[in-house]
């Protein structure tokens, strides 16, 4: 299902953390937020979510967007509240759970675990985990929720490279067979051109610019948006490769 | 794995904490039984067992036993599972295992209420006996309001939340103390002894009402239980998870408002049951609030009824204000129980 953004502005007290901005993302398709840090990527993500108090519109699929329909992962993964994996990631099913436990809540919660490998994990407490490990947790409770829209806050900022592009297999593979519409924020260019659909740029809490990876992620905008050289190759696959250089002296 | 094994660990989880539920109650058992069977008074165990079941000749007997012990040992029950339960509702929309009634303020104001009513003899339109616990109830809830209420000034963060309970723990104890320094002799006297908290007024109407605000509570958080779980992993996780998290901290607050008033008005302040409660609830079930809350209840009795056991036999012949038992054991189990907790949960 379609998600149309119009004119979304978050402020927080003075500070005005984005302003007008307009986004369409489509069923089965990954859509990439990236932009510097405080460039409004997760107010962005947040206020879609309606987290925060935000002026514009957001619909999905016409209408205005459920919390039901949202599988959202936020960014903090410092939670050391005592629960096992199995039940951090039943909250992801909150709305449908009764004082019992319903089998087809244990096997939703089953499918997204086995999904991600952490059916081993389930019951240990996520105090016991590394921070990759709930980082996946916390993933396994988003998609537990049976969502519609994916919103994904610096998924893979913890975890090492295999799990990275695991995980961004999973995102990818989910979005497509269950035709999700899913945000994601990220800060690897590469791990941006190679899973995503199109790409948002954000700057000061503005669009940037949006479209294909190669066709937005190139010299020039990483060197006016981030403020770094970078030099910029394909693999055999043709998938783009961007190789960092210098910090740019700034304007 | 299978769904099967999924399932078995599921039933393994709540078979392990079913039992720690089950020991909890046998072990109250075993304590009201205890209870009942020691006091000043030094009566034999098969006088006692014979009162209890209605078979006693002696009436000085049943006096002591259905008058005093029988009173005194079910109001420990119910006031430590209300604290207990204050307690764990307190540390999980703070999310904050330092929180409790008595270190947030709740208890002192509750005190203040009491105070109030010992030293300036306010006109109430009840009997005297029942003028304290009144006004250590209201106060005890405009504690509760003035953390909420100074909480919501900061979009009702729990760092906001916990730093104003601080702030009004501060005022309820200066302004206690103030009253203190203008009490009479008598009054202060009085004052004193009620903040050590004691279980000696207790009668079987108190034991009602205490149980009836308990099982007031109980429908309210099987309705939150989930909501409770998810805050515990934080506003803005659980904002995300569809809950409202400024109501459900609301409603909590009415909840500890009424379980800490109508314990601390009856009996006066007792820290360290709300404190310590939840964290032996939490190192044995975690913090599934289905499996939580009813643990840091049933514990919470357990301790307050072992804390009255030992108030009257740590000293023979006389009764030791509970209020500082609990502490006075409490705080080396506290310690130990922290040092040896293996698991990072706070």
């Amino acid at each position: 299902m379609k998600l149309t953004v119009e004119g979304l502005s978050v402020r927080y007290g003075v500070t005005q953390a984005i302003e007008a901005v307009d986004v369409a993302a489509h069923p089965g398709e990954v859509l990439a937020v990236i932009g510097p840090n405080g460039s409004g990527k997760s107010s962005l993500v947040k206020a879609v979510a309606g987290l925060v108090a935000h002026a514009g519109v957001v619909r999905f699929d016409g209408s205005p967007l459920r919390p039901e329909r949202i599988g959202y992962m936020p960014q903090d993964i410092g939670a050391r509240a005592a629960l096992t994996v199995l039940e951090a990631v039943l909250l992801g099913r909150l709305g449908r759970l009764g004082l019992r436990v319903r089998p087809e809540d244990l096997a939703a919660v089953e499918a997204v675990l086995g999904e991600l490998d952490l059916m081993p994990l389930a019951s240990r407490y996520l105090g016991e985990l590394s921070g990759g490990q709930r980082q996946l947790v916390f993933l396994a409770q988003a998609l537990a929720s049976e969502p519609s829209l994916l919103l994904l806050d610096e998924p893979i900022s913890a975890l090492d490279i295999r799990h990275q592009l695991e995980v961004m297999e999973i995102v990818l593979r989910m979005t497509r067979a269950r035709g999700l519409t899913t945000l994601v924020i990220l800060h690897d260019l590469n791990i941006a051109a190679r899973f995503a659909d199109r790409v948002l740029v954000m700057r000061a809490g503005r669009t940037a610019c949006c479209g294909r990876p190669e066709a937005v992620i190139d010299a020039a905008m990483v060197a006016s948006i981030f403020g770094v050289e970078a030099t910029f190759s394909s693999d055999p696959q043709g998938r783009l490769i961007v190789t960092p250089l210098r910090a740019l002296a700034a304007a | 794995m299978t769904a099967l094994s999924l399932t078995a660990t599921y039933a393994a989880m709540g078979a392990r904490r079913a039992a720690v539920l089950v020991f909890g109650c046998v072990a109250i058992l075993v304590s009201l039984v205890l209870d009942v069977a020691t006091g000043p008074a030094f009566l034999p165990v098969a006088a006692v067992a014979k009162s209890v079941f209605g078979l006693a000749q002696d009436r000085t007997v049943d006096a002591i036993v259905w008058s005093i012990r029988l009173p005194i040992a079910f109001v420990a029950l119910v006031v430590g599972a209300a604290l207990g339960l204050s307690g764990a509702i307190m540390q999980t929309i703070l999310n904050n295992p330092l929180a409790s009634s008595y270190t947030l303020g709740v208890s002192a104001g509750a005190g203040f209420g009491a105070a109030l009513v010992i030293v300036l003899g306010v006109a109430m339109p009840v009997p005297e006996a029942w003028g304290i616990p009144l006004m250590a109830f209201l106060f005890a809830g405009i504690a509760c309001a003035g953390v909420y209420g100074i909480g919501q000034a900061r979009e009702s963060s729990p760092e906001m939340l916990v730093l104003a309970g601080i702030a009004l723990l501060f005022l309820f104890q200066a302004l206690l103390a103030l009253l203190q320094f203008v009490a009479s002799p008598e009054a202060l006297q009085q004052i004193v002894f009620w903040l050590f908290g004691s279980l000696q007024k207790a009668s079987w109407s108190k034991l009602w009402i205490i149980t009836v605000v308990l099982v007031a509570c109980i429908p309210v958080l099987v309705a939150d239980v989930w909501r409770l779980t998810a805050l515990k992993l934080g506003d803005e996780r659980a904002r995300g998870l569809g809950v409202d998290v400024r109501r459900l901290r609301l409603r909590s607050f009415v909840l500890i408002s009424a379980l800490t008033g109508v314990a601390v008005a009856f009996v006066g302040t007792i820290g360290f049951v709300g404190l310590v409660a939840p964290h032996i609830a939490r190192m044995l079930v975690g913090e599934d609030q289905r499996s939580f809350l009813p643990a840091s209840a049933l514990y919470g009795a357990l301790l307050l009824s072992l804390a009255s056991i030992a108030s009257k036999t740590v000293l023979p012949g006389a009764i030791v204000p509970i209020g500082i038992v609990t502490s006075l054991i409490g705080v080396p189990f506290f310690v130990w129980l922290i040092l040896r907790n293996r698991r990072a949960f706070w």
